[in-house]
């Protein structure tokens, strides 16, 4: 019986990875390397105002004076930076008739990832914002969504169409002297989406983002932007996946978020980059700062992610909670498998009176894999009748692998409460056999309690995701239960 | 930049130190202990001193309590009085075998190292390192030595005596040990002791150890304690701190537990500046039980900060880790508890909780509860929590007739009582209660020999 | 139906069983009973295939078929069903969600299509009402949070779903008070038919006013040393296991 457990466990946790194929399309590359006229040469590219490339060039000069960081339990090999691509982006062939048609290998890549970009294709209530590499292939229901003023495009766009806007907010999250990645994103940041939701308006459907890395060598970097003005609503989906490679590739992402007075943002994450072969080869490097403030008062901001890719990830989705009576939430559910390595939490700095968080993380071991929850709560004197409700689960499967728990928490208001709970288990024998006995194979009993273990989050992800990211669960632990 | 420079001259001023006085440091100690210092000063020179900051100190700032020009004495005690006639523990009705420390140092009543009633062999460690070589040769410095913290360095580079208590195989003994750890002295003095403690195949002890300050000066303790329990020893072991507030203890404990073993530890932050405990255990064979529980009620411009860090390296080791605090005024404090499950630690059982109360808002209260765990087929969990006392229980006192004041401080009493309730020693259970409950009223709550007026 | 042969089991080194055979007809209700660690529980486990024992000699045939032979889920899905002395809590697994899986992989088994969502509900709407379960139960995680009664009803609840040929209730009696028992019962003798059969294992007699067995069995350190009619169970009541101790020497 326990045999057949580990065979079980080693048949469902060594599952393949399904979006692993590559695109064989030309590529307008740049040469590898890292410097000021590289990023010159970037923001020529793309077009950019002057404002931009100064604020790029800010970044690199500050990112020389720093180093990664080591605090987080990871066992990072040295990256050479000089090795990358820093920008790179399939060629369209030319005969389109119109600006909005794209290439049809393209579409037919989007298609294989499960993301129709024709619109009458799509699922209705979904637009989205399809990037491969280093560029934005296509936004779809843009002009439904400008009826209301809503503005959804690729960030370069925005830089060209909305340049107050994004001088305005640009930066103002995560300041590109934030941190190691940060920097670099800054400096070298390809594209990714802008999102901006007038006052008062509720967004009518999900906002998305789809992320794919296709070239070989290169880094991703993409930086997103949403700002909800005041009493406005927006929910927001990002998705990312990337050909299987023996080489690791890197991905350094900064995601912003704005919510003035009343409003409420929505962001939510599957990522499914590619993990690295079972054996540690290769995969995705994944550095991401994604930050939101809750700026104005009863505003919120709710991060929910499932994490089952990348090599290595290193993420903290975090909140600022500056207004009065804001929330600041963060659902997380990370499965590593195999050789792969997490880091992610979150962060919450409570500075507004009867700011509140809630912090439920769901961290999910196998293989030969490390997973550790890191979090920050952080209560600042103002911040009056704060309260914090953390609570942290780790999930091992096997005996080979790694869940570990560093919460921070950091009080410095009497009249805050701040409780965090975290356990560390395995999947019970007794809970598989009594399965077992009702007739449910061991597999699905994994499956079954699994998911049920993973459930107050996926709860959280829109109706399209969370169906995925069930079956995702499923695929990525494939032959690992033990 | 000058962070760099200050550190470099902080770790260069103690190497000076031990270039200049190292023949006068090993005269007055004992060669088996000398025989660690030249190992432990490259140690040093590699590790430095703990940067403010770093993981393990995240909010302790060691070089502000090392900035002092404190005197360091390496000769004989210049204290003249006898500590006898100026100090009697006063608790009530605690029967315990009484030694001496004063200002790092054995105090010697005549008896170097004695035989107390029931078999315990205890006195002072340079002397029982002549005495028992073999014992001192085994244990001493195996505990530490793997510590990554240049503090502990410092102290086995410099330490030259402390207390050595040993308890032989089989033997029990009911009656405590009590170890007071004195500073007095005519100037702002920095003394490093260092003690070892040995329980031996199924025996039986307890130990309490006191710190007291007994003079207005400056003083700065950075001292290092071993604990080897044997296959199936218990131990008990209650440190109350209850020194004044001008005065800053590090305090680094290494306990060791083979199978079977027991060890319960209880410290009790009573009063002092500054205080950082470091506690490491290792469960180095099955079936060992460690419960390590902490009390810190702290007030004014206090910091006391606990790092502990269970190291479960054997399968079916149980520990359980309860640190709770009171923090007023403008005081500070930090938590941080680590439990390792290594790979083979099958059906480890280990818990941690961290609760804290701050009653100002200029009170800072960090909470770090770490879990790093290796191995599947375990139970572990940790929990913390920071908030002020519980309002529906608030209301239930005070809709019994209970007056506002009254109700918190029962409250906080009844808080405090869930860690004091593990010790073992009922008269010291008694003694703490009340010395608590007096300090939770902002009644002094010093011992009452106590010269100082602390605060 | 089941044909249990000299069955010998043992726990880490310890022997539980020392030798136990049992025969149960289609039809028939048997009752084993028997003082705390005689061994009633280790049996129910071994026949569900619970790894925790190993099965050192004699043998279990099950519709002519070896048993032992089989993986735990097999075995449900040829109708064996074991009502848990101590039903295990699924956190964040809906009873429902777990319910259909079992349904309708034991369908899969027999050849079935699978029930659509609404035969499903209302086969569930019938059946709580069958055994009298609170329908919010339904509605919350497997057993978490319920109480005693609550998951000895859920187990009851779940055979009238599952519709068992052969059910081992353990102990569904311990722990309830006589409301919850009659309804225990009652859900029992309901799905009572000339083609499936029940175990009932029980401390007490109590349960036994309401199921009414064909056979009593005394099990008693590992043996079963006397079985008779009903009759055995209201004599036990009247002398207790004192009856055994002295029948251990006169058997």
């Amino acid at each position: 019986m326990q045999k057949e457990q580990d065979q079980i466990l080693g048949d469902l946790t060594s599952g393949e990875y399904k979006y692993g194929f590559y695109t064989d399309i030309e590529q307008d590359s740049i040469a590898r390397g890292l410097s000021e006229d590289v990023i010159r040469m970037i923001s020529a590219k793309k077009n950019e105002p002057e404002f931009m490339m100064e604020f790029r060039l800010k970044a690199y000069r500050h990112w020389l004076t720093m180093k990664m960081p080591l605090w987080a339990h990871l066992n990072i090999p040295e990256i050479d930076y000089q090795d990358k691509i820093y920008y790179s982006a399939p060629k369209q062939k030319a005969k389109l008739t119109s600006l909005d048609e794209v290439d049809p290998d393209l579409l037919e890549t989007f298609n294989k990832l499960g993301i129709p970009l024709e619109e009458q294709k799509h699922l209705s209530g979904v637009a989205v914002d399809a990037v491969m590499d280093s560029v934005s292939v296509k936004t779809t229901f843009k002009e439904t969504l400008a009826e209301r003023g809503i503005i959804f495009c690729s960030f370069s766009e925005a830089v060209r169409e909305y340049p107050d806007l994004i001088k305005k907010y640009m930066g103002s999250v995560v300041p590109y002297t934030d941190n190691y990645f940060a920097a670099l994103n800054s400096a070298v940041f390809s594209d990714g989406s802008f999102c901006y939701i007038p006052k008062g308006v509720r967004c009518p459907m999900e906002l998305s983002t789809y992320f794919r890395i296709n070239a070989a060598n290169t880094g991703q970097f993409e930086r997103t932007l949403i700002v909800a003005e005041d009493n406005s609503y927006v929910s927001y989906m990002e998705g990312c996946t990337a050909p299987m490679r023996d080489e690791n590739q890197l991905h350094a992402a900064i995601v912003e978020i704005v919510a003035m007075e009343s409003a409420e943002v929505k962001y939510a994450t599957v990522q499914n980059w590619y993990p690295g072969n079972k054996e540690g080869k290769g995969g995705v490097y994944n550095f991401v700062t994604k930050r939101g403030i809750c700026k104005g008062d009863n505003s919120k901001i709710s991060w929910t992610q499932v994490e089952t890719g990348s090599a290595i990830t290193w993420k903290y989705p975090s909140c600022i909670l500056r207004g009065k009576n804001t929330t600041g939430e963060f659902y997380s559910v990370a499965v590593t498998n195999n050789h792969q390595q997490a880091d992610t939490g979150t962060k919450m700095i409570h500075i507004g009176e009867n700011s509140k968080s809630i912090i439920v993380s769901k961290g999910i071991s196998a293989g030969v894999s490390n997973n550790s929850y890191r979090g920050l709560v952080k209560v600042l004197p103002g911040a009056q009748n704060a309260r914090n409700f953390s609570q942290c689960d780790s999930l091992l499967l096997g005996d080979k692998c790694g869940a570990h728990t560093f919460p921070y928490i950091e009080s410095g208001n009497q009249s805050a409460i701040i409780e965090h709970e975290a356990t560390t288990s395995k999947i019970g024998e007794d809970q598989i056999f009594y399965c077992n006995q009702r007739g449910i194979a061991t597999e699905d009993a994994i499956g079954l309690i699994i998911n049920g273990y993973a459930k107050e989050v996926l709860n959280k992800l829109p109706m399209e995701f969370a169906v995925e990211a069930q079956k995702l669960l499923q695929i990525s632990l494939e032959g690992s239960v033990g | 930049m000058s962070t760099i420079a200050e550190k470099k001259s902080l770790t260069d001023q103690f190497l000076n130190l031990y270039r200049d006085r190292a023949d006068e440091i090993s005269a007055n100690s004992a060669p088996l202990l000398n025989t660690h210092r030249d190992f432990a000063v490259k140690r040093l020179g590699q590790l430095g001193f703990p940067v403010k900051g770093s993981e393990e100190y995240r909010y302790a700032d060691i070089e502000s309590v090392f900035r002092n020009d404190l005197e360091k004495q390496f000769g004989e005690n210049k204290v003249s009085i006898d500590i006898r006639d100026i100090f009697h523990c006063d608790v009530p009705d605690l029967d315990t075998n009484l030694l001496l420390l004063v200002n790092g140092r054995y105090y010697n009543d005549g008896q170097l190292i004695k035989e107390l009633p029931g078999g315990i062999i205890a006195g002072s460690l340079a002397e029982a390192s002549r005495k028992y070589p073999d014992i001192i040769e085994k244990h001493y410095n195996n505990y530490a030595i793997g510590s990554k913290d240049g503090l502990v360095a410092l102290n086995t580079a410099f330490a030259q005596d402390g207390i050595f208590i040993y308890v032989p195989k089989g033997v029990k003994v009911e009656k405590p040990v009590q170890v007071v750890n004195i500073m007095i002295s005519d100037n702002d003095l920095m003394a490093q002791h260092r003690n070892l403690f040995i329980a031996e195949k199924d025996s039986e002890m307890k130990i309490v150890v006191c710190d007291h300050s007994l003079s207005a000066q400056r003083f700065l303790t950075n001292s290092v304690n071993e604990v080897y329990t044997a296959e199936g020893a218990q131990v008990s072991l209650t440190r109350i701190q209850n020194e004044h507030n001008g005065s800053a203890q590090i305090t680094h404990s290494f306990s060791h537990q083979e199978t079977r073993s027991r060890l319960s530890a209880s410290t009790i932050s009573l009063h002092g500046g500054f205080i950082r405990n470091n506690l490491f255990v290792t469960l180095n064979g099955e079936h060992a039980e460690n419960q390590s529980t902490g009390l810190y009620l702290s007030d004014k411009g206090q910091y006391i900060d606990n790092f502990v860090h269970i190291d479960h390296a054997s399968a079916n080791c149980f520990s359980n880790q309860l640190y709770k605090g009171v923090l007023d005024d403008y005081a500070s404090g930090s938590f941080t508890g680590r439990i390792l499950v290594r790979r083979d630690a099958q059906k480890t059982n280990a818990y941690q909780s961290n609760n804290n109360i701050l009653l100002t808002d200029d009170a800072k209260m960090y909470s770090h509860p770490q879990l790093e765990i290796y191995a599947d087929d375990v139970k572990c969990s940790h929990g913390s929590t920071m908030g002020q006392l519980d309002e529906s229980a608030l209301f239930y006192l005070r809709s019994r007739g209970i007056n506002h004041r009254e109700s918190r401080l029962l409250l906080m009493f009844a808080f405090a009582h869930e860690v004091i309730q593990n010790i073992k020693v009922p008269a010291l259970q008694e003694r703490i209660d009340d010395l608590v409950n007096k300090r939770l009223r902002g009644e002094l709550s010093r011992c009452n020999n106590c010269a100082m007026q602390c605060g | 139906m089941l044909v249990i042969k000299d069955l010998v089991a043992s726990i880490e080194g310890l022997k539980i069983l020392k030798g136990v055979s049992l025969e149960v007809k289609a039809g028939e209700v048997h009752a084993i009973m028997g003082p705390n660690g005689s061994g009633k529980s280790t049996l129910a486990s071994i026949l569900a295939g619970r790894d925790l024992f190993s099965v050192d000699s004699g043998s279990i045939m099950y519709n002519g078929e070896n048993l032992l032979d089989k993986s735990p889920e097999e075995r449900a899905k040829e109708g064996l069903f074991l009502g848990f002395q101590y039903p295990i809590e699924i956190p964040g697994v809906s009873m429902v969600n777990f319910m259909k899986t079992a349904i309708n992989e034991m369908r899969k088994h027999r050849g079935e299509k699978p029930l659509s969502a609404s035969e499903f509900l209302k086969k569930m709407r019938e059946k709580k009402e069958l055994v009298e379960i609170d329908s919010s139960l339904t509605n919350r995680s497997v057993n978490e949070g319920f109480s005693g009664g609550e998951k000895k009803k859920n187990e009851i609840f779940q055979m009238a779903m599952l519709e068992p040929k052969l059910a081992i209730l353990d102990e569904t009696d311990s722990g309830l008070d006589i409301d919850a028992l009659k309804v225990v019962a009652r859900g029992v003798n309901n799905l009572k038919s000339p083609d499936s059969a029940t175990i009932v294992i029980t401390h007490y007699q109590r349960l036994l006013d309401y199921i009414v067995p064909d056979f009593v069995h005394i099990l008693y350190r590992g043996r079963i040393v006397r079985s008779g009619g009903k009759e055995l169970a209201v004599l036990l009541e009247e002398k207790g296991y004192e009856l055994i101790r002295q029948g251990e020497v006169n058997l």
